[in-house]
């Protein structure tokens, strides 16, 4: 990133007491913000081992399962987040060459794409939540489970018991019946399924906060925005967003049964 | 009596200067402190703040210990004794050793020991030691009222589905201060990258720095994998979704791979601060080089990153597949290696030195001789048939405990008598000092070697009852942990008066090398007045040794009357020369 693109007056003035030199600092904020991103990349790790430990072992009752997610809402959301990738990274580069109103039209269309992404997800959710996929005591399934029992899945060649009553919580499950450990198998992908893409709109609500604070920053021209650097950190925040969903969207909605 | 007005910055005093104004008394409001953003105030905040958690930890420990001096114990329900152990664990881990040294001495050491005014991000620094409290405080809640009987490893499906305490809250307070452990790490990384002096290249760092940032990739690594698994056992609890429960096809052996993935790694969290403190003062005290400068700071490396390859270790006997088990079981025996290379090159650096024995000597040599028992009994417990008699039993905790008690909190108090001056600008009594650290000692070996014998001859840990002829080994371990428990107290004690009455501190009362000794104690806030270029490593003591030799150089410089700017005003106490104030301007 060349530092020529900012405006020559403003650079000293924003050089914290703790900095020598302004480069100095501006390497400093894209080290800490890419070594945040690493956090967070372990933070989402553990979640993504759990749903392939699972569905190593749980193979069938993991794709019956992930028939039930509609893949077209899944495929618009992608479109939605790249589209928003592409404006973040183009309001990035308009800051730096001080292009204010591009800039803040940029912006304004990379929240309104993550409006927009949590609008989908929330007829994915209500439509699971219709259904009785989250799980818990209500968790439900209706569809037919697989004809053809794997190796290790005890699936019957039968409707699963439908909303069978589930055991309560601080008890010991009164029998392993297999319908029930098919039920429970459903449910545990729904739980990864729902834990994954609940952190992952936590984080775009995250971007939308932050995306918009830096937008009505932009619009009442604060000092603090003068510099293109705090635009460059959110953008890559909102990449990190954006590829987390990439990885996120074949491994929950694409991948069937090997 | 004569007095000369307040001038900011520094005045001269016969050929050196010492700047009265000084990062304590440059303001003295509440909201100074607790809204600054400077690495050495928010030090001393987060000093005071794992004191005071240390003391509940202790409380906690002191509780264990009467339960266990009687087989069939009658001072407190068994359920309250499962409380007790964890608030210990719970406390001590997560809220006192993981944050001790790099959030205290770290954080006040690390800018000024590479020549910066402050860390990357002060207010992200500030923001951690707030987590740091709130979590703190709704841990401390949910242990006053009600507790939590889990352990400190919440394994599933205990901790989710089984166990009726306040196993919510004080996860999510846990969870908050591994955010700020995570901000800790991060600013290190960041600083120790970016905010070098000039000159101060990555192999002239003191051994110090390196630990710090071999222990900050480990928090940036490790810290993310266990909150989030700790967040699902909140979820499971809250929200009844199911990941690691077995009722529902979940795996609790998950929870635990994920868990160690976090915690054993955290061990060398723990440990790691405690080892750069170690380096620092036996190359001091010895007056030379470290032996090997580059493969203990590499040895600190290597110990991050396998370190994260030998979690299942802690897993031989949950039905782990025996190959990986000898995978993990090989591993943990190869980090013995750099583990080693340390203890070796420490005692080469003693080994024909110019000794100076004081108190962070002595705690520093404690550290060498425990955390070696520590290490090696860890071997025991690596090798895989071993491992199956001494898995869950005492052996397993006097094996931690000489690491985590006598490496890591010896180094710590290492660490916090060597730069004890720098801090406060005061020394401590040098005789009580050395004292404490013989009490400690004595006390430490006491307590937790009779529970190596426990352990294999196969009491259990985490037992409220005991077979009655273990009792003589508890009722020496007992007896032991008070007199630690004296140890302790003593420092206590005397660093608190030392801030009133102790001696006034020079700038290098140890001679040791280091930027932090070349600027006045206590440090001021920005530190350093002009950027230092460095042109030397770091334990060039041969000049320092020959001056000695020739005399030339004094370590303990003349104590200057302190001058204090509560007032503008100040008087300093020359009666006789009437020439003084002019000499100090």
């Amino acid at each position: 990133m060349s530092l020529e693109l900012q405006h020559p007056a403003v650079a000293p003035q924003r050089l914290s007491h703790q900095f020598e030199q302004i480069d100095q600092q501006n390497d400093s904020y894209i080290v800490g913000m890419w070594t945040f991103l690493v956090t967070e990349i372990m933070f989402f790790g553990a979640l993504f081992v759990a749903l392939t430990v699972y569905r190593s072992v749980y193979p069938d009752a993991f794709e019956q399962a992930h028939n039930a997610l509609n893949v077209w809402l899944g495929l618009t959301n992608t479109f939605i987040l790249l589209t928003s990738s592409f404006t973040a990274a183009m309001a990035v580069r308009s800051k730096m060459l001080g292009q204010r109103a591009l800039t803040l039209v940029f912006l304004g269309f990379t929240i309104l794409c993550a409006f927009g992404f949590l609008g989908v997800k929330y007829v994915e959710y209500s439509a699971e939540f219709r259904e009785h996929h989250f799980p818990g005591p209500n968790f439900q399934w209706s569809q037919t489970v697989s004809s053809a029992p794997a190796q290790g899945d005890l699936a019957a060649n039968s409707q699963v018991a439908l909303g069978a009553p589930k055991v309560g919580v601080n008890e010991f499950p009164a029998s392993y019946q297999p319908q029930q450990l098919e039920l429970h198998k459903r449910e545990l992908f729904f739980s990864l399924y729902f834990v994954m893409t609940g952190l992952h709109a936590f984080h775009v609500i995250i971007g939308i906060c932050t995306l918009s604070t830096l937008w009505l920053l932009i619009y009442f021209k604060h000092p603090v925005v003068d510099d293109y650097m705090p635009v460059e950190l959110a953008g890559l925040y909102w990449h990190f967003v954006d590829i987390v969903w990439i990885f996120l969207y074949p491994l929950v909605y694409l991948i069937g049964k090997q | 009596m004569s007095s000369i007005p307040l001038n900011p910055g520094a005045i001269g005093t016969g050929g050196r200067t010492r700047a009265r104004e000084n990062y304590l008394n440059i303001k003295h409001t509440v909201s100074s402190w607790l809204l600054t953003a400077d690495h050495k105030r928010i030090a001393v905040l987060y000093m005071i703040s794992i004191s005071v958690m240390f003391l509940f930890g202790g409380v906690a420990a002191a509780g264990i210990r009467i339960a266990l001096v009687r087989p069939h114990d009658t001072f407190f329900s068994s359920e309250t004794y499962n409380k007790l152990f964890s608030a210990h664990g719970i406390i001590m881990v997560f809220f006192f050793l993981v944050p001790s040294i790099p959030a205290t001495l770290g954080n006040f050491l690390l800018p000024i020991m590479i020549g910066a005014r402050d860390l990357a991000f002060p207010r992200l620094n500030l923001l951690s030691w707030y987590l740091y409290m709130f979590g703190a405080v709704l841990v401390m809640g949910a242990i006053m009222f009600g507790g939590i009987d889990t352990g400190w490893t919440f394994y599933e499906p205990y901790s989710s589905v089984y166990s009726n305490t306040n196993v919510v809250a004080v996860i999510v307070g846990v969870f908050i201060a591994g955010f700020s452990s995570i901000a800790t790490g991060i600013n290190f990384l960041v600083t120790v990258h970016k905010m070098r002096a000039p000159g101060l290249t990555w192999f002239r760092l003191p051994l110090f720095v390196w630990a710090m940032y071999a222990t900050s990739i480990i928090i940036v690594l490790g810290t993310p994998v266990v909150a989030i698994t700790l967040l699902m056992v909140v979820l499971e609890r809250v929200f009844g979704v199911c990941v690691f429960n077995p009722a529902c096809g979940g795996d609790p052996i998950l929870f635990e791979h994920l868990f160690w993935f976090y915690s054993h790694p955290a061990v060398y969290i723990m440990i790691l601060p405690s080892m750069g403190i170690i380096s620092e003062v036996i190359a001091c005290f010895a007056r030379k080089r470290i032996f090997g400068y580059e493969f203990v700071a590499f040895s600190s490396m290597a110990i991050a990153l396998l370190g994260f390859l030998v979690w299942g270790h802690h897993m031989f006997v949950t039905g782990e597949s025996m190959y990986s088990g000898m995978v993990f079981s090989l591993i943990t025996f190869l980090i013995a290696v750099p583990s080693a290379i340390k203890v070796f090159n420490w005692s080469a650096t003693l080994y024909k030195g110019n000794v100076w024995l004081t108190s962070p000597l002595i705690f520093a040599i404690g550290f060498i001789l425990l955390f070696t028992i520590g290490g090696l009994t860890g071997l025991f417990l690596a090798s895989l048939a071993v491992d199956v008699h001494l898995n869950m039993t005492y052996f397993v905790v006097a094996h931690f405990h000489y690491v985590m008690v006598g490496g890591a909190i010896f180094g710590y108090m290492a660490g916090l008598h060597f730069w004890w001056p720098k801090i406060t600008g005061r020394m401590y009594p040098e005789g009580w000092a050395m004292l404490s650290a013989f009490i400690m000692f004595i006390g430490f070996n006491l307590t937790f070697f009779p529970q190596f014998i426990l352990g294999f001859d196969g009491m259990p840990r985490r037992y409220h009852f005991y077979p009655p002829e273990f009792q003589m080994w508890n009722i020496l371990s007992s007896a032991g942990s008070s007199v630690l428990a004296v140890g302790m107290v003593i420092p206590g004690i005397y660093f608190l008066w030392s801030l009133k009455y102790g001696a006034f501190a020079p700038n290098n009362p140890w001679g040791a090398k280091g930027l932090e000794w070349t600027i006045q104690s206590p440090p001021p806030s920005h530190n350093f007045d002009t950027v230092p270029i460095v042109t030397e490593d770091a334990y060039a003591y041969e000049a320092i040794y020959a001056a000695e030799l020739a005399g030339d150089y004094s370590h303990v410089e003349a104590p200057i009357p302190y001058l204090s700017t509560t007032d503008k005003q100040v008087s300093v106490e020359s009666p006789a020369s009437p020439n003084s104030s002019e000499e100090r301007k």
